[in-house]
């Protein structure tokens, strides 16, 4: 059984960061949502980073996850952004479509992909 | 100062220093570890000698005296530690650390001159050189003294992983059964000094003979004790040899009490009547044993979960028999999971062709060394145990198959999936070979192990990255589906895995055994994320989408062996 992942959620500059080191999948969800409701209560933040940099694994469950947080962004007018994909997991962002509704960030912080 | 439990003492008698600077009375350093009585001999008409002191190597004297240039009066000492109130009571006047490289090897004690009240200016000087001298010297020494001590604990080891070798070999069938009209041989050779492969064969009363094979995971010492486990179990239980099934069942019950977690153990356990050809086996996640038949080679489908795993496993009975001229191959993966120096495997397939050579000498065993050694260039450390049994059936035979022809692959069985002629993107010229086939529990959480074996036995396809990533995914979420929904994760129920090459890519079968009739339903609506978004879908339901997305075809099918999902990927033209 998949332990928990090491899930992290901080704020930078006014960005709330949602780092995940291990995988997003089902196991993940719970700690996620929980890990983001604590640090977001309160926060100004207006915009939201998923961290996938040091994630390996991301499952179906985890998709359905990703589109979770979206969805709790979108209600509280926060921007969400994902960075860290390899190639496959951005061909599953493409093809679920999560990159039409999310920006996708190359590694380096800084380069916004369009 | 390091907090080494064998910091060390160093000490000078309280001697004289005749003219200040002769002969300085030095003593070697005393090893604290050796603890000799303190029978320094003393000059009777001098002032009491500091003897040496054994100093705590926690004692914050230590500490204090590593950052100390040179010889210190103990009067000057002001910090009150045991060692201190020791060396004061005998008679301790003068500290001289011995510091190399910043570290504190060893402190010199002197009492007081033998002919004066206090060390004079010079002497110190004196002192404070040699002990700048000796200090290096006494490193060193104690460096020597380390690497002798762990040479002779190497020495020790070596000693007793011998001896487990022995005892290990004594596990070992010491000789081959006599079978009439047979031809028995095996191999056994360990990665490692002890292994974690084992093979047995023990005679029933009616002439039949029990053969086992069975591979611990992991290598080494530790495979090799939960290897005598399991051998003492199968031997304890030598009422069920006749019957493989009953056996693995209960070595399996008795074995999941005592086996380290994450350890299993592979084994397949057959019963064969020398004078019939029938074969009874049993099989517990071990590679599938190769029978070469007259018209080609086939693997002998029996599969169940590894021993130790999980209690109340159940095990099916398969049964076949070997004619005459047939033969048949025990072995473990470390044969078809060796590499080359490209790490490419060896390969379920190159072990068949083996198997199906029929040339007019020579062992079956041997022809598999030889052909192991040439694929891995003979030098490279052998990766894992290898253990290689065959049973051969002499005789006439009915043969179609020239002599040294190539074996037929094994061609897929009904209900189990496999290959047709109509199969889409599998290729479908009914020459598909089986790559590998395995078990898995009904575990949320191992769909990620049983998606990496699949992709790592369809490396031979000559998949790129991209495509290996995309049938990581689609395997690992068909399988998910199959715990969850086909098997409801109930542990003791097997997900099976078949990972087929096809002429063009490769296909993996995936058979859950259809149990809480609530299986994916294949034409539900995709997932909208729009839909999902706005709330009117649940955000879940990307699985099966995710498998469609990631292979080239899917397709399912439903028989006795369970419902089947078949994913087929084709190989990009290079």
């Amino acid at each position: 059984v998949t332990p928990a992942p090491g899930i992290e959620v901080a704020e930078q500059d006014g960005v709330l960061v949602v780092s995940v080191a291990g995988d997003l999948d089902g196991d993940a969800r719970e700690p996620l949502l929980q890990a983001y409701e604590h640090s977001s209560e309160g926060s100004s933040a207006r915009e939201v980073l998923l961290d996938l940099a040091r994630c390996a694994y991301i499952s179906s469950a985890g998709i359905a996850l990703v589109v979770s947080l979206l969805m709790r962004c979108r209600a509280e007018g926060r921007a969400l952004s994902a960075r860290g994909l390899s190639a496959h997991y951005r061909q599953i962002f493409d093809v679920t479509r999560l990159s039409e509704h999310l920006r996708v960030l190359p590694a380096g912080p800084d380069q916004e992909e369009t | 100062v390091t907090q080494s439990a064998d910091q060390l003492v160093a000490h000078l008698r309280g001697a004289p220093l005749p003219a200040e600077l002769g002969e300085l009375p030095v003593q070697r350093a005393r090893r604290r570890w050796r603890r000799s009585p303190r029978a320094v001999p003393s000059a009777a008409a001098r002032p009491e000698p500091a003897t040496s002191v054994d100093i705590a190597p926690d004692d914050p004297l230590l500490a204090w005296l590593a950052h100390r240039p040179g010889p210190v009066d103990l009067d000057d000492v002001r910090i009150d530690t045991l060692a201190v109130r020791t060396l004061r009571e005998r008679g301790v006047q003068l500290l001289v650390p011995l510091v190399t490289a910043g570290e504190l090897v060893g402190v010199v004690t002197l009492g007081p001159p033998a002919h004066d009240e206090r060390w004079s200016h010079d002497a110190r000087a004196v002192l404070q050189e040699l002990a700048s001298r000796a200090a290096p010297a006494v490193q060193v020494g104690r460096l020597v003294e380390r690497e002798t001590a762990a040479a002779r604990d190497r020495e020790r080891v070596d000693h007793e992983l011998e001896v487990a070798r022995l005892v290990q070999q004594q596990l070992l069938p010491t000789e081959l059964p006599t079978l009439d009209g047979w031809h028995v041989s095996a191999f056994y050779r360990p990665a490692r000094r002890v292994g974690g492969d084992f093979y047995e064969f023990l005679p029933l009363p009616d002439g039949r003979v029990v053969v086992v094979v069975g591979d611990v995971t992991d290598k080494g010492v530790p495979a090799a004790l939960v290897m005598a486990s399991t051998h003492a179990l199968l031997r304890a239980h030598a009422d069920r040899l006749d019957c493989p099934a009953a056996l693995l069942a209960t070595v399996n019950d008795a074995l999941c009490s005592d086996i380290p977690e994450h350890m299993f153990v592979t084994c397949l356990a057959m019963v064969l009547d020398p004078a019939s050809g029938e074969v009874v086996l049993a099989n517990a996640g071990h590679n599938l044993p190769l029978v070469r038949r007259a018209d080609g080679v086939e693997q002998v489908r029996a599969t169940g979960l590894p021993l130790g795993l999980m209690p109340g496993a159940r095990y099916d009975r398969c049964s076949t028999v070997l004619e005459p001229g047939d033969a048949v191959l025990l072995y473990s993966d470390g044969i078809t999971e060796a590499h080359d120096a490209a790490r490419r495997m060896f390969g379920v397939p190159r072990l068949e062709r083996l198997v199906g050579e029929r040339p007019s000498g020579g062992d079956l065993v041997e022809r598999c060394l030889v052909a192991l050694d040439a694929f891995t260039g003979g030098t490279a450390e052998q990766e894992d145990d290898i253990t290689l049994v065959t049973l051969v059936r002499g005789g006439s035979r009915r043969s179609r198959t020239a002599e040294g022809g190539p074996s037929a692959p094994e061609r897929a069985a009904a209900g189990g999936g496999g290959s047709d002629p109509d199969d889409g993107a599998g290729g479908g010229d009914g020459d598909d070979e089986l790559l590998e086939r395995f078990s898995a529990p009904s575990v949320r959480g191992t769909e990620r192990s049983v998606a990496d074996r699949a992709v790592s036995a369809a490396a031979v396809c000559g998949l790129d990255d991209a495509a290996a990533e995309r049938l990581r995914t689609a395997v690992a979420e068909t399988v998910m589906n199959a715990i969850e929904h086909g098997n409801g994760e109930r542990p003791e129920v097997a997900v099976d895995v078949a990972v087929w090459r096809t002429s063009g890519g490769v296909r993996v079968e995936v058979t859950d055994q259809a149990l809480t009739g609530r299986s994916v339903d294949p034409d539900a609506p995709a997932p909208d994320l729009d839909l999902k978004l706005a709330g009117l879908q649940t955000p879940r339901g990307w699985g099966l989408f995710l498998v469609r997305s990631m292979v080239d075809a899917v397709d399912e099918r439903s028989g006795p062996a369970g419902h089947t999902v078949r994913l087929h990927l084709r190989r990009e033209p290079r």
